[in-house]
């Protein structure tokens, strides 16, 4: 399954449902959830730990406009648009988490 | 996927009732998807347990009550109503504190039947 | 927003004319919104409103008509329980038209 997040992990606690919950598969993070893939934030630890369970991706243009693309932590794999429609397809369900 | 064009829908609902409308939104759309005969659950983790708990009164904040229409679903024929054990737990409610029958899992357990679904809607 | 007016007290309804307050419904209004569907109110009609009113006090819904013809087999009997005999009574749906005479909201998912 592929996991769509969007919200920052600081201020909502949607990426750490996630990460509970579900059995493993992709992660997508785009808009505010981008910042759970930067290094040296509060959440690194956690998103490192994860990475033995899902393969995180994160959308480049969202990384970009917060100005972080030189901060992107390492094992996160970053897509485009296009990256993120190939995601979708690849996967056979897919939860955009709220 | 089960049947021949009978998906599974699961509404996974993580907000808690009034001060956001997406507990509201969710039922309503629960309850259209009803008419089209597919296999729907609904899934309730964190703060979406809330929805459920017992004695709701909101005559004091004026917004409409809609907790008594869970109680509606059973006769829509939807009878797969899910609950995080660790979002109850962690919120102090049990099982007698909710207004509906529900089917207690664990988080792993939850995110097992989440794989099994064809389409999920967050609310 | 729309009015009607009976026994000299107006009432809001929508542009389709349900009532748009709940707590506004009486047997007058009732009689009055069941004129205007051309509708001859028996009391096998008044039985089927009455099973609305207190399907919609107890889950705060109006039911889908899939769920009202299920609901008042379990309760009334087979016989009245299908959907020949309640689009019989209304004509135009037992979701829209017996719920506007009832006073309730249209039916969730009813389009």
């Amino acid at each position: 399954m592929l996991h769509i997040i969007n919200q920052s992990p600081m201020s909502s606690s949607t990426l750490d449902t996630c990460l509970n919950v579900a059995t493993g598969g992709d992660i997508l993070l785009i808009e505010d959830a981008i910042y759970a893939a930067t290094a040296g934030n509060a959440y690194e630890a956690k998103i490192k730990e994860a990475m033995s369970r899902f393969k995180v991706y994160a959308l480049m243009p969202d990384i970009e406009a917060r100005g972080l693309a030189d901060r992107v932590l390492e094992g996160v794999s970053t897509v485009g648009y296009d990256g993120f429609v190939d995601l979708v397809v690849a996967n056979s369900n897919c939860q955009s988490w709220l | 996927m089960s049947e021949e064009g009978i998906k599974k829908f699961m509404f996974v609902n993580r907000k808690a009732p009034y001060g956001t409308v997406y507990a509201l939104e969710s039922l309503e759309v629960v309850l259209i998807t009803a008419a089209f005969d597919q296999d729907v659950s609904l899934a309730f983790l964190d703060d979406g347990v809330y929805q459920l708990k017992k004695g709701q009164q909101t005559k004091g904040i004026e917004t409409k009550n809609f907790s008594p229409t869970y109680r509606a679903l059973e006769g829509y024929d939807i009878e797969k109503l899910y609950v995080e054990k660790e979002a109850m737990e962690a919120r102090g409610l049990t099982e007698d504190d909710l207004l509906v029958d529900v089917t207690v899992l664990t988080r792993a357990e939850m995110g097992a039947l989440m794989d099994e679904q064809d389409v999920l809607l967050s609310f | 927003m729309p009015q009607i007016e009976v026994n000299g007290k107006s009432y809001e309804t929508d542009e389709e004319g349900y009532l748009v307050n709940l707590a506004d419904w009486n047997m007058d209004v009732a009689n009055y919104i069941a004129k205007t569907e051309n509708l001859n109110m028996t009391e096998q009609h008044w039985e089927v409103i009455d099973f609305l009113r207190k399907y919609y006090d107890e889950f705060q819904i109006a039911p889908a008509v899939r769920v009202l013809t299920k609901a008042i087999g379990k309760k009334l009997g087979p016989e009245k329980g299908n959907s020949q005999y309640l689009y019989e009574l209304f004509p135009y749906g037992p979701g829209k038209q017996a719920c506007k005479v009832a006073g309730l909201p249209k039916p969730t998912g009813c389009i």
